[in-house]
């Protein structure tokens, strides 16, 4: 199986992206993890606001099967939540690096540790061996 | 080394995503939980159950030993005819909930697949002074469920099947009849609250007998399902998940199963303690929840009461797939288990409120 990796955005190990624009960035989940996943019916996202350390958990995201926690991939503040997606989750089955983003942040910290496009498959595929 | 039931092959070529059950590898989910969950409510699905434990019991004291083991009526089972029953122990702990099926010569019994060896050794260990033959079948016979509100005309309407009377076959009966050309047997029972059939069929053609079955109807109306489903099925529709609303240390009462307790049958293992129970009524219950609160419970959640004492544990939740919301079942002290009472699932250490409602939270559509 295959997935959607967009060599424009930076990845975290516990798949999240990372999209970066200007001094803010904008975050969701991968194509992989969403498809690992199933169809999510229940999403929790942060306060505008609230910060985080990077690794830290910022959210919840539920399927039929199980819940699942949401890391930051940096330190960071949020600074807008995707409001929609808490009545309707489709889009982040549908669409996760489009209409299923989840937040804008201002990254307060390094990125330096997030994976290019072609780290974050070869993570992928290591974990599809298992 | 984890198990694999005959139709291994097919599930990992029809990419299904497989996972570790009970000590068997296992689809999980084919297309997806809620696809195949819609698809059991709304059309047919089939689902691979092979994994699950297969004895017969025959000789001359089969019955009684049966009335011995089991916390069932099983002298009103006529030929063909199967139902619900447990096995306790002496303390009216559940030790397994399994199904009946009483056949010409002998009894088959249908066991939980993580409780398989315990429930052998159990049974053997009872069957002293009875003459019985055990024996294990679950390696020969493989076992599929056939599923949903089409399964019946969509397997009827098979070339194989017509004129057979699969139709007029009772709602907890089991016939043998022969599909696609080879011999088995055919039961009117399941685990999702759907009309559908349990089939039985020799290990060696199972793959065939798998294959026509998908083939049933036109392209797709057949969904091949995984456990996921299986499991967020049989839940809504209020049936009990051995190692979650039943283990060793809940009784048939309190897991509201009192209705498979033939108190008045001749002394069977438990009969004493349940009669206790019984007397003196379950200190807690198992009830359904539905969230006030924002939040999906799950199994092994606590339950807080509105003081923030603990209460009770969450046995499973999920979303609900046909009921579109999240939902649970859970242990609370008998006094807290009304419908309407308010408490608290700590999700993870948030104290998220819950309100009682009536079960099942699916009526089941059973074919009577």
């Amino acid at each position: 199986m295959s997935f959607n990796t967009p060599a424009e955005l930076k990845y975290a190990k516990t798949h999240e992206w990372l999209r970066v624009e200007g001094d803010e960035a904008v975050v969701g989940i991968t194509d992989y993890a969403q498809h690992a996943l199933g169809d999510v019916v229940y999403l929790e996202l942060p306060e505008v606001g609230a910060t985080f350390a990077a690794g830290a958990v910022f959210g919840v995201i539920e399927s039929v099967k199980a819940s699942s926690d949401l890391y930051a991939p940096v330190d960071m503040e949020i600074v807008g939540i995707h409001d929609a997606l808490i009545d309707d989750q489709e889009p982040i089955n549908a669409d996760p690096y489009g209409n299923g983003w989840m937040l804008r942040i201002k990254p307060t910290g390094s990125a330096e540790h997030l994976l290019d496009a072609a780290a974050y498959e070869q993570i992928v595929e290591d974990a599809s061996d298992d | 080394m984890l198990k694999r039931t005959p139709l291994y092959d097919r599930h990992v070529a029809m990419g299904a995503r497989m996972v570790e059950f009970g000590g068997w590898h296992m689809p999980v989910q084919y297309s997806g939980v809620m696809p195949e969950h819609h698809a059991v409510r709304t059309s047919a699905g089939l689902f691979d159950i092979s994994h699950m434990g297969r004895f017969s019991v025959s000789g001359r004291d089969s019955e009684s030993f049966l009335q011995f083991v089991t916390t069932s009526d099983v002298s009103t089972l006529g030929v063909g005819q199967s139902g619900y029953s447990l096995l306790c122990t002496m303390d009216g702990g559940i030790i397994d909930d399994i199904f009946i099926y009483r056949l010409p010569s002998e009894y088959l019994i249908v066991v939980n697949a993580s409780n398989l060896e315990k429930d052998w050794n159990w049974l053997r260990s009872r069957s002293t002074g009875f003459d019985v033959d055990l024996e294990d079948l679950s390696q020969r016979w493989a076992m599929f469920a056939l599923q949903g509100p089409q399964a019946e005309q969509l397997f009827c309407d098979a070339e194989s099947m017509r004129g057979v009377g699969l139709e007029s076959l009772p709602f907890h009966e089991i016939a043998l009849f022969s599909f696609f050309g080879f011999n088995g047997m055919i039961a009117r029972t399941g685990y999702t609250g759907e009309d559908g059939f349990e089939i039985f069929c020799d290990a060696a053609y199972a793959p065939q007998v798998w294959d026509e079955l998908l083939k049933l109807g036109t392209p797709g109306s057949v969904l091949p399902c995984g456990l996921g489903a299986r499991d967020s099925l049989r839940f809504e529709a209020g049936l009990a998940l051995y190692g979650h609303e039943i283990t060793e240390d809940t009784n048939p009462y309190e897991a509201r199963l009192g209705w498979t307790i033939k108190l008045n049958k001749p002394d069977f293992i438990g009969k004493n303690a349940l009669q206790q129970i019984k007397a003196t009524g379950p200190t807690r219950k198992l009830v359904g929840f539905e969230m006030v609160g924002r939040g999906v419970a799950r199994a092994d959640y606590p339950i807080h009461d509105l003081a923030g004492n603990l209460i009770g544990h969450v046995t499973t939740g999920l979303p609900a797939p046909t009921l579109d919301k999240p939902l649970g079942l859970g242990y609370v002290p008998a006094d807290l288990s009304a419908i309407g009472t308010e408490f608290d699932v700590m999700i993870r250490g948030k104290a998220t409120r819950a309100k009682v409602i009536k079960t099942p939270f699916y009526q089941p559509r059973y074919k009577r």
